[in-house]
């Protein structure tokens, strides 16, 4: 039976502007505005970008991890986060794109992924520190998308947290037990929290409160709270376990404000944002070059796969004849 | 400075200035819907998709993606380009014919007062 067309587009965008504000989800081929397919494929495609290359800073740590319990943490950390990408991949493709062609977006630099990744990791606290307020960001960024309109997505993100979970209290403990560690580790741990804080505050972007993407974003159910709000959720659940910690947030103007019940905090450096999202950072052109390698040097087992399937495939067809 | 959503879930990604999709020729490996038992005496439910060049390659990445805290004690994987679907246009008038028929639940039974084992 052909579908008919009998709606008109007004009527279709009324119903789905219906579905979305009674809470209801959209499903992939149901009718939706191109505006609403093309920002979701932009946000999950650079979302998934963000995962996979986000193993590059902790995977430099697993030959060298201090124990094999750490060691095995680690890979399965690392693993995840392979996971992750490839979870929201496929989110992605449900909107119709092909993932060799979201791949090249990345590979040549027209989509970005997050600024975080482009930092080094010179020291295995750092490892501790990524656990602890990388994925403890990423946490408050994602727990909101669970609820999502689109629900491939919103699906996606309901696996991705309960594995985040995983990833916030292993850092946390290794933090801990460094914080509680020999006056060298103590400062390994302290010279960490440094050099992460900032730029985990970053993570959650500039603000904005007065734009009109984000005021759309937010009719779509795309998107639920602002930039800021997530940012001072962020702060005000990390302070105190850093006090737990020991450890010094570096942060003058740092302050708990009785009359809001909020943390107060610093002004955050947006031209360090700008030049590392630019491409700039420490690290950008060695994370996305390992990014290229490791897909180019792959390509053999690909086509080694593929012409194995295709012979499998002759044979099976000749078995039947 | 164009805008940015922290919702981009790991870290802030732009809003704008990117580009979404060319809608080029498709060039990736077959896609293969994954479903997974959870425990025995469950059915299997659809958990996700993902890409492989065969059959027994999907089923082996299946585990790896989607069983690495043992979510599952068994494992279909069926070729997406395989799979007959409704067409959601089309999804009032094909279950429409179960609309008008509330008499086949229970609830549109009265029962009286005080009886039980109805
Ligand atoms: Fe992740
Ligand atoms: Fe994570």
């Amino acid at each position: 039976m052909a579908p008919v067309q009998t709606q008109s587009t007004d009527e279709l965008e009324r119903a789905f502007q219906d579905a979305v504000d009674a809470d209801g989800r959209i499903e992939p081929r149901d009718w939706m505005p191109e505006g609403y397919r093309r920002t979701l494929v932009r946000q999950i495609a650079q979302h998934a970008h963000s995962e996979i290359i986000g193993m590059q800073p902790e995977g430099n740590w697993i030959t060298r991890a201090p124990s094999l319990r750490r060691k095995c943490i680690l890979v399965a950390k690392v693993q995840d986060e392979a996971g992750h990408g490839l979870y929201l991949y496929s989110a992605a493709e449900t909107l119709g794109v092909d993932r060799e062609e979201l791949l090249d977006l990345l590979h040549t630099g027209r989509q970005k992924y997050s600024t975080i990744f482009n930092y080094p990791t010179t020291s295995w606290a750092d490892v501790a520190a990524i656990g602890w307020l990388v994925d403890g960001a990423a946490i408050m960024n994602q727990v909101p998308l669970t609820r999502c309109s689109y629900g491939p997505y919103a699906r996606a993100m309901v696996r991705v947290c309960k594995e985040e979970s995983f990833h916030q209290r292993q850092g946390f403990e290794a933090m801990s037990v460094l914080a509680q560690g020999t006056p060298a580790q103590r400062r390994m741990a302290q010279d960490a929290l440094d050099r992460w804080w900032w730029p985990s505050l970053m993570m959650f972007g500039p603000s904005d409160t007065d734009s009109p993407n984000s005021a759309r974003s937010m009719a779509w159910g795309i998107k639920r709270f602002s930039n800021d709000e997530l940012r001072q959720r962020f702060v005000d659940a990390t302070v105190p376990q850093a006090e737990h910690l020991g450890l010094t947030v570096p942060d003058p103007d740092l302050r708990f404000d009785e009359a809001t019940g909020h943390y107060a905090f610093g002004e955050i450096d947006w031209t360090e944002f700008a030049t590392v999202m630019r491409g700039d950072g420490p690290c950008n052109r060695e994370r996305l070059a390992h990014r290229v390698g490791a897909h180019e040097d792959g390509a053999w087992v690909r086509e080694a796969a593929a012409a194995y399937a295709a012979k499998q495939a002759g044979r099976g067809a000749r078995e039947a004849a | 400075m164009s805008d940015y959503t922290a919702a981009g879930g790991h870290g802030a990604v732009p809003t704008t200035g990117v580009p979404s999709d060319e809608r080029g020729a498709r060039r990736s490996q077959p896609l293969w819907e994954v479903f997974v038992r959870s425990r025995r005496g469950l059915s299997h439910t659809h958990v996700g998709s993902l890409h492989a060049p065969d059959a027994h390659m999907a089923l082996r990445n299946a585990r790896d993606l989607y069983t690495r805290r043992q979510e599952g004690v068994s494992i279909w994987v069926v070729a997406a380009a395989d799979v007959v679907a409704s067409s959601p246009d089309e999804k009032d008038a094909f279950f429409d014919p179960a609309g008008d028929k509330p008499y086949r639940h229970p609830t549109f039974y009265d029962v009286p007062e005080g009886l039980t084992h109805l």
